[in-house]
């Protein structure tokens, strides 16, 4: 097989977030609020810490070349621990209880006393620059024969507003970081693996659920090529794409490779100031730059240009590069005369420079500091590409290929949270976690138990709603009819606009338990005072206010045993021509009207036993 | 476990997988390893065996070299940190105290001046002594008289307030002497660390001439305040802007990141005295806070001081049921003074009956100043003035700013 072949090699790492009712390290609500909900502001300047060797991390110097100022939103739902302003509360127990499930879940060990740790992020997205994290357990067993590596609990870094704008809600919620070995050898595999994890995760109940809770890191490499990692994958049905994509662009880069080499291509270290060139150019960019740079690629003409990945070329990796340094991109020749440049002013360039046509020459423009510091980064690109891959972390764009982010962190930076005690993890601890049911076991269990259809009984399994389902089926409601209004009819009244939250609350205001009133109206269909036909209908008055008591009596009294007699026999009377004309064949039609007429308050078998009767009679009056 | 050392490598079952890490510490019966990924974990000390004892990892440092046209700092630490040092290999933190590793961890303070250390004290700020204090205005006489053009002092926050204080009466400074520490711990990028430090320098080449605290003035990375000495108090226990001035406004502000001084008018200016020392302290004073329903008898554990400052309520207030034993402690030769628990306004004993008794039991007023630093104002005046008239005197005059003589509206 092809990915075989190329010694493909994948592992991944699964971040979720927990639904728990605190933060990690505060007790804030792990609610997302709407940034227009932000109640003040503040700025900080996050600067990267010395090591014993008086050395600052490579990944986190890169993210230094500018110092940087961030703004962050606040909330009347965060507090001073996410401000980086009062020292963290103790580890939330229900995340660390929820993490140990999922351990258990995956065979893993756990560490008999987790240790909190700082792990040094400085891009902003933690206002501490650095984001708490502790390793809980180890060794863990994948389907595929490969093993989890770890798992670790961590807080969620704060969401990103726009640049250098963050806001507070998110950072703090529980997250769950899984990390795989490299023990995956295709992009399906990757996929499914991926997708087992998900299951896994969700069959606990107790994680969040929907767009941006669960992220996929993937680190992958070929056979020469180098270990990459790719950040925030989130949708699922791409994952596979990421890794055909990045094995792609290694492959390309090495094919690049071996052509510069065979060229004897070389990468020219000082830049050549081209200012006065671009004076007058048609270029707006290149007219407003106070310093234009250029650097010459020997032997690279054409190369920089050609496609590695769908939307990229080695052009966009050397300009991802070139933006560490503040300015909006490069130019190259490969694609050039374009963007207002000439011809003529290739030609002036190439004389001026000394570069011939074999050669090919990036232009940087920017203030005197960002031009130099963008040649840099440029040359430094480039050199890579006679190496082959650089080891990266990189960031998923919209389809599946990614753009370069920083270099992979060096030596993990790490160092103890003193702020927060160690937990010690009991044998007695560990024994009484239950170990939860997998949502695939779930979904056979229903087709064996309760007789769902297959695709319906996974869909229940996997629904967010399983455990209310599993609640209706206790109190003795048909699990048809309750996975049907679970899933088909919850469905049908949210596209509605209707907001059926309210419907599920196992909880009153008082925080008292009680039976959600979903269960409420289906054990009326039980004890036959509801016909299961109204369901939508009563369930639908609730949500506009109505008791669900007084909702079923509502449904109840247009379903009188009388009234829908009478009903029936004035909707045959009323269309007698119809009923001569067609006998007791009008009844199919009929029972339609009738059925609208009760708004489907009234159980079909009944309604037709009615109209049937009517029917008999107006047929037998003739 | 046999006598693993700091670095030693070391395997470890934990239950049935074996791990490798470096040992760092034991810890509460735990054995805290260091796993390659630099994750630390607790694990118990008899799963463990030694692997290996690698060699000790040598860190050669470059002494920073410093601008001789620049004037000179002098960086006086007591133990708060501005600058500290992580050790990835172990995760131990350490403060850092040598001027080059100062310079190395905050590099824009070489743009400001050139910096000689010298470390006092390495002790947390509650451990503070009025000795030590002395201590202290002594070592940061030494470097007025050596030429230095400002005196930085680091302190733990906690009782730095007390300290400026101390100093405040101790010291007669034609130079700055800038009390600076962080809130937020130096180790963290965001730490309020480097602001604090770069601002504190800037003040300390500048045009003032007392005793400041130089701190955050707001929680945003924007501006630090400057403080007087005698009006500043700790307002929050973890805050950045934590340092208010209470009851007037600071001396003035300072910009950042441009390090701009605005100093307020009526600062005192730099050379405006002779550098001159005057410390001697009376240890034996006290401060008692007075609270509903205190019985009588605490007081006993005052007899004996030379002085004891009251932070009472409201105007100056204690319960009707202390007066005696207060009288008691007055007539035994003990100096009283009044405060208020309310920090912001000023006393007046003449309002209320209470208060009137406490007047004639010899309670002396404290006006408008701070309870912490009546109480080394008074520790300090005890230990100067013998004549206990002229002492009682000395508590109303203002002599460093502690006291105002008018309650400026909006302060």
């Amino acid at each position: 097989m092809e990915y075989e072949r190329l010694g493909l090699v994948a592992g991944i790492e699964i971040h979720q977030q927990l639904n728990t009712g605190e933060k990690l390290f505060c007790r804030c609500p792990t609610e997302l609020r709407p940034f227009e909900a932000h109640n003040g502001e503040f700025f900080r300047y996050l600067r990267a810490t010395e090591s014993e060797l008086g050395e600052i991390d490579r990944a986190a110097r890169e993210e230094m070349k500018n110092l940087r100022k961030f703004r962050y939103y606040t909330y009347d739902s965060t507090c001073l621990v996410e401000n980086d302003e009062e020292p963290p509360a103790p580890l939330n127990p229900e995340a660390l209880a929820i993490c140990l499930q999922i351990a258990k879940m995956c065979g893993m060990t756990p560490i008999p006393q987790v240790h909190t740790m700082r792990k040094l992020v400085i891009d902003g997205s933690n206002t501490s620059g650095f984001q708490r994290t502790a390793l809980v357990a180890v060794n863990g067993t994948l389907p595929n024969g490969g093993a989890i590596e770890t798992i670790c609990l961590e807080e969620e870094a704060a969401q990103r507003v726009k640049d250098e704008v963050f806001s507070l809600d998110r950072l703090g919620i529980p997250l769950v970081e899984i990390t795989t070995s490299p023990c995956m050898h295709s992009p399906e595999e990757v996929q499914e693996i991926a997708e087992y994890l998900g299951m896994v995760l969700r069959s606990t109940g107790k994680v969040k659920r929907g767009l941006g809770t669960i992220r996929q890191d993937v680190n992958i490499s070929i056979r020469e090529g180098a270990r990459v990692e790719i950040k925030g994958v989130q949708d699922l049905d791409l994952i596979a794409e990421v890794v055909r994509r990045e094995v792609q662009r290694q492959e390309r880069l090495l094919s690049i490779r071996k052509r510069l080499k065979e060229r004897g291509a070389s990468v020219s270290r000082a830049p050549h100031d081209v200012t006065a060139l671009f004076s007058h150019s048609g270029s707006k960019i290149l007219r407003k730059a106070s310093r234009i740079m250029a650097v010459i690629l020997t032997g690279f003409a054409g190369l920089v240009g050609e496609e590695i990945q769908a939307g990229r070329r080695l052009g966009s990796e050397l300009s991802d590069y070139a933006k560490k340094c503040g300015v909006g991109g490069i130019f190259h020749t490969d694609e050039l005369p374009a963007y207002g440049i000439t011809a003529e002013e290739i030609t002036a360039l190439r004389a001026g420079v000394g570069a011939g046509e074999t050669d090919c020459i990036v232009i940087v423009a920017g203030d005197t500091r960002q031009a130099e510091c963008a040649c840099q980064q440029v040359i430094l690109r480039a050199e890579y590409a006679l190496k082959g891959v650089p080891e990266e972390t990189r960031k998923m764009l919209e389809g599946g290929s990614t753009s370069y982010m920083r270099p992979l962190p060096g030596a993990a930076r790490m160092y103890p949270e003193t702020d927060v005690l160690p937990v010690l993890v009991t044998s007695e601890f560990w024994e009484e976690i239950p170990r939860v049911e997998l949502l695939s076991a779930k979904a056979e269990r229903f087709c064996r138990e309760h007789g769902l259809d297959p695709a319906v009984a996974r869909q229940m399994a996997y629904s967010e709603h399983v455990l209310l389902f599993e609640k209706a089926v206790d109190l003795g409601i048909s699990p048809t009819l309750a996975a049907r209004t679970l899933i088909a009819t919850l469905k049908e009244l949210s596209r509605d606009g209707l907001d059926v939250r309210p419907l599920l609350d196992d909880r009153d205001r008082e925080g008292a338990p009680v039976v959600p009133e979903v269960l409420q109206v289906l054990l009326g269909v039980k004890d036959a005072r509801v016909g299961k036909e109204a369901v939508p209908d009563v369930l639908r008055r609730i949500i506009q206010g109505e008791s669900a008591e007084s909702a079923v009596q509502a449904v109840e009294s247009t379903a009188a045993g009388a009234d829908l007699e009478a009903l029936a026999r004035s909707i045959v009377r009323e269309r007698m021509p119809f009923v001569r004309e067609k006998g007791m064949e009008a009844l199919g039609p009929l029972m339609g009207v009738m059925m609208k007429e009760v708004r489907g308050a009234v159980d079909g078998r009944k309604v037709s036993q009615v109209l049937k009767a009517a029917l008999s009679e107006a047929l037998g009056e003739k | 476990m046999n006598d693993l050392r700091s670095g030693d490598l070391v395997r470890c079952i934990v239950g049935g997988s074996e791990l490798k890490g470096t040992y760092i510490t034991s810890r509460d019966g735990m054995a805290v390893l260091k796993m390659e990924s630099g994750y630390n974990i607790g694990v118990f000390p008899g799963d463990c065996t030694l692997i290996e004892r690698p060699p000790p990892v040598k860190s050669e440092r470059e002494e920073v070299i410093q601008d001789p046209s620049l004037p000179v700092l002098s960086i006086v630490s007591t133990g708060g940190t501005i600058a500290s040092r992580i050790d990835y290999r172990t995760g131990a933190v350490t403060s850092q105290f040598d001027a080059s590793d100062i310079l190395r961890a905050i590099p824009g303070l070489s743009a400001i001046a050139r910096y000689r250390t010298r470390k006092l004290y390495t002790i947390l700020s509650e451990n503070m002594t009025p000795s030590i204090w002395q201590e202290l205005a002594r070592a940061v006489y030494d470097e007025i008289q050596g030429g230095a053009r400002g005196v930085i002092v680091t302190h733990g926050t906690d009782t730095m307030a007390y300290s400026a204080a101390a100093l405040s009466f101790m010291l007669d400074t034609p130079v700055p002497v800038v009390f600076v520490g962080s809130q937020r711990s130096a180790d963290r990028p965001s730490s309020d660390n480097v602001m604090n430090a770069l601002c504190s320098a800037s003040v300390a080449v500048g045009d003032l001439g007392e005793v400041a605290v130089v701190m955050h003035g707001t929680t945003s990375d924007d501006r630090c305040a400057i403080h007087r000495g005698t009006r500043v108090r700790k307002m929050h226990t973890s805050r950045r802007d934590a340092f208010q001035s209470i009851g007037v406004p600071p001396l003035g502000y300072v910009d950042y990141p441009s390090l701009k001084v605005t100093l307020s008018p009526g600062t005192r200016g730099r050379g405006a005295c002779e550098p001159a020392l005057h410390d001697r302290l009376e240890p034996a004073c006290g401060l008692l806070y007075f609270s509903p329903g205190m019985s009588p008898d605490i007081l006993n554990a005052y007899a004996g001081l030379r002085g004891v400052v009251i932070a009472g309520s409201g105007l100056g207030h204690v319960s009707t049921s202390l007066i005696p034993a207060i009288r008691e402690l007055i007539d035994e030769g003990t100096l009283v003074v009044m405060t208020s628990q309310c920090l912001h306004g000023r006393v007046c004993d003449r309002v209320y009956d209470t208060g009137r008794d406490l007047i004639r039991a010899g309670v002396v007023e404290g006006e408008d100043m701070l309870p912490e630093t009546a109480l080394v104002k008074l520790m300090w005046v005890l230990g100067n003035e013998p004549d206990s008239e002229r002492a009682r005197c000395m508590m109303q005059e203002n002599l460093k700013g502690e006291y105002t003589r008018r309650s400026l509206h909006g302060v």
